[in-house]
């Protein structure tokens, strides 16, 4: 059992998240990137992969699965024709999520030291990071910092003087959000349509070109160098029990100070708006509601979410998500019933198209919340909404599905009486209207 | 073998199968779109959910789930069955309900399965959504907004007919289904798209609005536009065939048609012979039957053995038959098919066949195209030679380079090639487990017949099981032709020599019969084209859709179809035509019906007498393997090859665009 933050500065993963020094490889070195990443090989590729395990490393991505599980399904020995790929997906495109930008304008190098290492663990021939389209600047600063990793001997053939070859490519995508899931990733860089694939076959068996291919997320690899130099104990002395280690909360909405900052996993809600946001806008009573995983993830009423731990695990005690940890906060001022129908306007407009119930779902969905919005609806038709919502969920071939009905979802379980008052309002408005 | 267990019936399935196989082996029927037996699995209309344990606790598509050892599927949850109607309902919302007014009505799957699976009420209270309609040629006629995006189309074109130019366009809620920059969609196989398109939004553009399909009498028959002998349905109404479909058989044309197959049928009641008619100082007049006869009869006496018979492509065996007996009671074997002139050797009919079959040359794993534009030649086996190409096989061709639609490597065009094969090519052979030569038109033509049976020993092509050497011919009547004498050594030039002083054409209408100066023509058919053109004395036969016959395709498979409608007019059978006039000659055929015929000639050629693949020895005739000079196709318009479709509007228009090329103002906008 570790401490739940707050996190002591020397535990820092990320120590130039806020751009303060330079990114480039004579800062990046002087932070510790870099240093002897030979003797990371010496570790060993089944040893790294048990550390990660050891770590408790979950996915940063936003599921929570656990890496190093994840290395452990990739083939351990390549057959000739079919090299293993790492992809890492910097396709952050959830709304309120802005962690992967941070590290890649400001830390490029702990990613590329992540790809390596975690490459050769999983005996990758090489990387691909799928960078979101919208992020020029940062997509610079990483061509550039692969390329002063590559001048530098770091990666490519002979990579850090280990005798690995191991190759890193920035792929830049054209700016969908459905390309930040895994399947159609793959066909993206594929120069397919980003269209999710079936599954399975898992990317792990069958992925980018048909080889074996594991996707994840920049600060899932980022965090790696340093976990396996200050060993997994450290990292799993942080935070709860099958939650541990630190996390970027990235913190948006009705605070004073909205900020990105690395935090312990598990650490109160509170806290985490009062040390680093500088408190809710208006005070604690002004808190309505909050979304704490990007917009993927239901919210949570103000008082369920106070003194909540900020964890995989406990937040899904509230019927809610971590998520990418993109803690949207709304105070009193907002109109909650807008917001969600613009969340679901935004999945009507990213739906690929590809299977039925999420293409008609989607767009069903936000016509009927617009209309919610105005109280221009009967009250059954919020549980005909419910209906929908939950005919898309599940059946669908990627997750967007899940995350264009769960924001519904959690509207209809916290601010049902919310929508009543609005249709009873529009109604007594006719009622006069057509009186007069 | 996995064992699964579907609503508690225990069963063993193939390795491989999907789950949704298992279920329909159980005898579950599983509702889908997207899914098809013949192209890959998309997996998106999500209509064949079902439960499945282990796995998570959600409906899973069975469509592209593997079936596994020890798997439990239920098919008759309440789970399954609201997941169903939740896909039904998504897919119903954005659907015109359209159906009074659409072509698709009554064969439809949205419809069926809409019964079956849907809710009985809406819930939908939006605007549904409108799509414009595309233009896709003019063979499919489109009505977008109807389309519920399961990609079976898409899947379709590049798959099997082998041109990427359909695709989706957008995406969510938008996506729309469209060809490349609405140009009209190459290839052969066209109207098939409208076959797997499970909703009404591409249809038979030439059959718009023209019957239901509940009204339709379905008669099988046999397909005569070239010598693959598809298997096809003809959807008559009253007297006129309204449309034609495939009949599923996997050995010949699985369940697809090529579109001259499919449209020519527009033809059959334009430009017919109704009537006799009699050439009279030059010009053609009407006569009636008893005059055309006593001419005819009177010729045939006054000629005696100078006579002569030429079978043109789309001749049932009956009717070759007939004539040859006729021909013969008048002393004479003058009989030819092969209207162009060929003289190929036909000594040995295994020769001269598709030996390999044409379900079989899928598992060949190395193909040298001789002289074959195999995708105008023969389309349905174009399709299966795509199929090796795409799971990796080596397509290699000699002759002038052509879209084959799939990956080939062309060699050259010069027979020469024949005798000095590259080495990269003797080698992939000498490699190959089922290595396979087709030789088509162009080769035979150029005389590249032993050239190429001297590859049947240098290249391997005989194994134990397999006979790779494969002749494709593509006219219908070519092989029962050859089964029946209708070959004489020299080919044609034979019979000119033999200055014949009657002609008997026989539906021939690509043979120049001014060939023949002096001989008095007589043309048995059915459309007004080149033949009756040519003629003297024209009489009015039945088309193959208006006749019972006996097909043997390029394989030698052979087929019967049924009669599926009359002849026009006083247009006759064939065969009937034959039996008059004998009888007014003085030399009587012996037989006064069609199935008397029929009986007589079985008798006379036992292996015209049983359905299926005649089964022929391999016993390769002995000629000189010198062969050179360039190869041409003998195809210049795949859409205007004989009688029928030269007449058919659909056909022209075909031609037209998707040949020469023209563009029209309706595709232009």
């Amino acid at each position: 059992m570790g401490y739940t933050g707050p996190l002591a500065d020397k535990d820092r993963i990320f120590t130039n998240l806020y751009g303060f020094q330079e990114p480039w490889l004579k800062a990046a070195r002087q932070r510790g990137d870099w240093d002897d990443t030979k003797a990371l090989f010496a570790i060993g590729q089944d040893a790294i992969i048990d550390k990660i395990k050891a770590s408790g490393l979950r996915g940063r991505g936003g599921a929570g699965f656990p890496t190093g599980m994840k290395w452990s399904f990739m083939p351990k020995e390549p057959k000739p024709g079919k090299p293993n790929f790492l992809v890492i997906n910097a396709d952050e495109s959830e709304p309120g999520s802005c962690k992967d930008r941070e590290i890649i304008r400001h830390d490029p190098h702990k990613l590329i030291e992540g790809a390596l290492v975690a490459g050769y663990a999983m005996r990758c021939r090489a990387a691909y990071i799928y960078i979101r389209g919208e992020f020029i600047l940062e997509t610079e600063v990483l061509r550039r910092a692969v390329a002063e990793a590559y001048e530098a001997g770091l990666i490519g053939k002979n990579a850090c003087g280990t005798g690995y070859d191991f190759d890193l490519f920035v792929h830049r995508g054209a700016g969908a959000y459905i390309c930040g899931e895994e399947m159609a990733m793959l066909e993206s860089l594929e120069g397919k349509q980003g269209k999710p694939r079936l599954k399975p076959p898992f990317p792990a068996g069958a992925g980018l070109y048909g080889c074996p291919t594991t996707v994840n997320n920049v600060e899932s690899i980022a965090v790696t160098p340093t976990i396996l130099r200050r060993s997994p104990e450290w990292f799993a002395s942080i935070g709860n029990p099958k939650n541990e280690g630190t996390k970027l909360f990235q913190i948006s909405g009705h605070v004073n100070c909205p900020c990105t900052v690395e935090e312990s996993m598990g650490i109160s809600f509170r806290e985490l708006i009062d040390r680093h946001a500088g408190g809710i806008r208006g005070g604690w009573d002004n808190l309505l509601a909050v979304i704490p995983g990007g917009s993927s993830v239901p919210l949570v009423p103000a008082a369920q979410i106070m003194d909540a731990p900020m964890d995989f695990d406990g937040l899904k005690a509230l019927g809610s998500g971590l998520g990418t940890a993109a803690v949207i906060v709304m105070d009193k001022s907002t109109d909650i019933v807008r917001a969600i129908s613009r969340i679901s306007y935004f999945y009507k407009h990213e739906s690929c198209g590809q299977c039925t119930p999420c293409r008609e779902g989607t767009g069903w969905m936000w016509r009927m919340m617009e209309r919610l919005r105005e109280g221009d609806a009967e009250v059954q038709d919020i549980d005909k909404l419910l209906d929908v919502t939950k005919q898309v969920e599940g059946h669908t071939i990627c997750a967007l599905g899940d995350a264009a009905a769960w924001p519904i979802q959690g509207l209809v379980r916290h601010f049902r009486p919310e929508l009543e008052r609005r249709i009873a309002e529009r109604a007594g408005r006719q009622l006069l209207e057509a009186a007069e | 073998m996995p064992k699964v267990t579907v609503d508690g019936i225990e069963l063993e399935v193939p390795q491989g199968a999907t789950v949704l196989q298992a279920c329909e082996l159980a005898g579950k029927e599983i509702p889908r779109f997207c899914y098809h037996e013949r192209l890959s699995i998309a997996g998106n209309c999500r209509m064949c959910l079902v439960e499945v344990a282990p796995g998570p606790p959600k409906p899973q598509a069975s469509c592209a789930l593997p079936a596994a050892d020890g798997q439990t599927i239920r098919t008759d949850t309440p789970m399954v069955k609201k997941a169903r109607e939740g896909v039904m309902e998504f897919l119903l919302i954005n659907h015109p309900l359209d159906c009074p007014i659409c072509d698709q009505g009554g064969e439809c799957d949205l419809q069926d399965q809409a019964v079956a699976y849907g809710r009985s009420g809406s819930r939908f209270e939006e605007n549904k959504r409108a799509i414009d309609d595309k233009y896709m040629g003019p063979v499919i006629k489109t009505s977008m907004t109807r389309c519920i995006q399961c990609t079976r189309c898409i899947r379709f074109s590049s798959e099997v007919a082998g041109v990427d130019e359909i695709g989706m366009l957008y995406r969510g809620e938008d996506s729309q289904i469209t060809s490349y920059l609405e140009h009209a969609v190459g290839g052969e196989l066209a109207g098939n798209l409208a076959d797997v398109c499970p909703v009404g939004a591409l249809l038979q553009k030439p059959q718009s609005f023209e019957s239901r399909p509940w009204e339709l009498r379905k008669v099988p028959g046999i397909d005569v536009m070239d010598a693959v002998g598809s298997n096809i349905r003809l959807d008559v109404r009253q007297r006129q065939v309204m449309r034609i479909l495939p009949r599923i058989n996997e050995e010949v044309n699985e369940e697809w048609i090529s579109d001259k197959t499919r449209h020519h049928v527009d033809a059959l009641v334009r430009n017919r012979l109704d009537r006799p008619w009699v050439r009279e100082k030059g010009k053609l007049k009407e006569a009636s039957w008893t005059e055309a006869l006593e001419l005819f009869a009177g010729k045939l006496k006054a000629a005696g053995s100078k006579v002569a018979a030429i079978a043109g492509d789309l001749l049932d065996a009956e009717t070759m038959y007939a004539a040859r007996r006729l021909l013969e009671g008048q002393g004479s074997s003058l009989l030819e098919g092969r209207q162009t002139g060929l003289t190929y050797d036909t000594s040995s009919l295994s020769a001269v066949a598709f030996n390999s079959t044409i379900a079989g040359i899928e598992s060949a794993d190395v193909v040298l195209l001789v002289g074959s534009n195999i995708r105008w030649e023969a389309p349905l086996i174009a399709t299966r030679v795509r199929k090796i190409a795409r799971k990796g096989g080596k397509v290699l061709a000699i002759g002038p380079e052509v879209d084959l639609g799939m990956k080939v490597e062309w060699l050259g065009d010069d027979l020469k090639l024949l005798g000095k094969l590259p080495k990269a090519v003797k080698d992939a052979f000498a490699n190959a487990e089922r290595p396979a030569v087709i030789v088509g038109g162009g080769a035979l033509a150029a005389g590249a017949q032993g050239a190429s049976l001297a590859l049947v020993d240098s290249l391997g092509l005989i194994k134990d099981g397999w006979n790779g050497y494969n002749v494709l011919h593509f006219s219908a009547s070519r092989m029962a032709g050859l089964i029946l004498g209708y070959a004489q050594n020299g080919g044609i030039a034979d019979l000119e020599a033999a200055s014949p002083e009657l002609l008997l054409l026989l539906g021939a209408d690509e043979v120049a019969a001014d060939r023949f100066k002096g001989a008095y023509k007589v043309y048995i058919g059915h459309h007004g084209d080149n033949g009756a053109r040519q003629a003297d004395l024209v009489l009015p036969g039945a088309a193959y859709a208006e006749k019972h016959g006996t097909y043997v395709n390029t394989e030698g498979r052979v087929q019967r179809g049924e009669k599926a409608a009359f002849p026009p007019g006083e247009a006759r059978e064939d065969w009937a035509i034959l039996r008059a006039v004998s009888e007014l000659a003085g030399e009587k055929l012996p037989f006064d019906s069609f199935a008397q015929l029929r009986a007589r000639m079985v008798k006379e050629f036992p292996q015209l007498g049983r359905e299926g693949l005649i089964g022929l020895e391999w016993s390769p005739p002995k000629l000189t393997a010198k062969a050179e000079g360039p190869i041409r196709y003998p195809i210049a318009d795949f859409f205007l090859t004989n009688a029928i479709c030269r007449n058919s509007p659909t056909m022209q228009r075909c031609s037209e665009e998707l040949v020469r090329g023209v563009t029209f103002k309706e595709a232009a906008e």
